[in-house]
């Protein structure tokens, strides 16, 4: 079987796939920060981070559609507070909706996660979109994040498939006996599928250290090559970073 | 004559090994391996083969006997020697392969042997020019084919330079152009060869000896034409 993977397109060719991946995650955390930290009732500082967003998407050669299909995994959260909104009573002035009224701070905070999870998550799908998974790691790795981490990540991205996959084939051999899973008491069935594929997953977890320690595995992982930052990667870098940063700070100085 | 240690692979004495839930897979095994012999272990499932697989290098110890590499003891204070000498490769090459790109799964072995940056460079595209994957240390094992997967798997030990190389179930579930392929690149393969199999054909056209096993004992142990044409033998061991 065959899946989609969340750097799926993260072997195209475009100036933003070929930078280091450590000068990409310190840029695009540098914008998540700035805007989640920006108040609410000033917009055009969002306005820069979008446009920072674009353009970086605009470079990276990325499918719109695929980002875009990308973003909805925030929809839910945005729709939870829009059917909140006529519920806050916040402060200005109050628009009659017939059935229902909202108020300006309702309104405001709608804005305020709409703009901040928007934007959030278009910076992590350019990140992950633009650099392959074990590269990703390897700059994360080289940014002191702890090996634990990204070691876990890292097992986590090579058998969440193997597992899927193992879950499917179970689904698969149940089904053609003739399970519908409709019923409450089906529940015990699924129950003990999931049972199942624990304990496959744990037993696969022994076999893989037993294959690991067979070469020579005696618990840290072995460091290989330093990669450098070179002249376009420091560039981009210092301008997304310095970009975000100004928009945030001159709303503080205001 | 009795030859001296050095002229054995790999000699196990009197080997016993239950599992934690205390049903004994060997039973008091014996069995000695001369160096550059190719040595095909037999029999039904469950006989312990496997297991019998996994104390070649120290996956395993048993509860009792002794198991020696090259004149070497397999204990915890040798196992870093002994895991450099004996190279075993896994059923599944899902448990093998766990590292994102093939480069860094057939660079861990030589890295875990301290090798330097431009060795294990060339550790690498050796292994996989000898798989016949030359160019392929970008890829990520979950977009790849069983049969890749396996050669891959393969390449992970060959990068060690291992004396005696351990294959569990090498060709099982391999189509017939993968397991032809298989047993090509075996034949060229210089050193110990030990392969844990139910493939008779792989057994008489590879090995120089067949190993049978039932219950955790060793059963029978010959020359494949005349082990593998002793249809009693076979048909009470389970093998037809």
């Amino acid at each position: 079987m065959r899946h989609d993977f969340i750097d799926r397109y993260s072997r195209l060719e475009s100036p933003v796939h070929a930078l280091d991946p450590r000068a990409k995650a310190i840029a695009l955390f540098a914008v998540i920060i700035a805007c989640v930290t920006t108040p609410a009732n000033v917009w055009w500082p969002y306005a820069i981070y979008a446009a920072l967003v674009l353009i970086i998407a605009n470079a990276s050669r990325l499918p719109f559609s695929y980002l875009l299909t990308r973003m909805l995994v925030v929809a839910p959260f945005i729709l939870v507070v829009a059917v909140c909104v006529p519920f806050m009573h916040g402060t200005g002035p109050t628009y009659d909706l017939g059935v229902f009224s909202v108020t300006q701070g309702g309104l405001l905070v709608l804005w305020n996660v709409a703009a901040k999870a928007l934007i959030s998550v278009s910076c992590l799908i350019l990140l992950s979109s633009t650099t392959e998974f074990a590269d990703l790691m390897h700059g994360f790795e080289r940014l002191h994040v702890p090996q634990f981490f990204t070691t876990v990540a890292a097992f986590m991205y090579r058998y969440i498939f193997i597992i899927i996959d193992e879950a499917e084939r179970m689904k698969r051999a149940r089904d053609s006996r003739n399970f519908r899973g409709r019923w409450l008491w089906h529940i015990k069935v699924i129950g003990h599928m999931v049972a199942s594929l624990f304990l496959r997953s744990q037993e696969r977890a022994e076999r893989v250290y037993q294959a690991m320690s067979a070469r020579g595995f005696d618990g840290s992982f072995p460091r290989w090559k330093e990669t450098h930052m070179h002249a376009p990667d420091w560039a981009f870098m210092g301008i997304v970073t310095a970009t975000a940063l100004a928009g945030r700070l001159v709303v503080l100085w205001k | 004559m009795i030859p001296f240690a050095r002229e054995y692979a790999i000699s196990v004495t009197d080997l016993e090994y239950s599992y934690p839930d205390g049903t004994k897979a060997l039973r008091g095994v014996d069995l000695k391996i001369r160096r550059n012999e190719t040595v095909a272990i037999m029999g039904p499932n469950g006989a312990g083969k496997s297991t019998l697989a996994l104390h070649f290098n120290g996956i395993l110890t048993g509860s009792s006997g002794k198991v020696e590499v090259m004149g070497i003891e397999v204990n915890k204070k040798n196992m870093r020697k002994v895991r450099d000498i004996v190279g075993l490769v896994f059923q599944d090459p899902d448990d093998q392969l766990f590292s994102p790109t093939v480069r860094e799964d057939v660079a861990f072995g030589p890295l875990n042997q301290r090798r330097s940056p431009e060795r294990v460079d060339h550790d690498v595209s050796r292994a996989l020019a000898w798989e016949g994957m030359e160019g392929s240390e970008q890829r990520s094992p979950h977009n790849m084919s069983f049969g890749e997967k396996k050669r891959i798997s393969v390449a992970t030990v060959l990068a060690m330079d291992p004396e005696v190389l351990v294959m569990d179930e090498p060709v099982a579930n391999m189509d017939p152009r993968g397991r032809r392929a298989f047993l090509e690149l075996i034949k060229v393969l210089e050193g110990t060869k030990i392969i844990v199999t139910h493939d008779l054909g792989m057994a008489r056209e590879l090995c120089d000896r067949v190993v049978l096993m039932d219950k955790g004992l060793v059963v029978a142990d010959g020359r494949p034409a005349a082990t593998l044409s002793d249809e009693v033998l076979l048909e009470k061991h389970g093998l037809i």
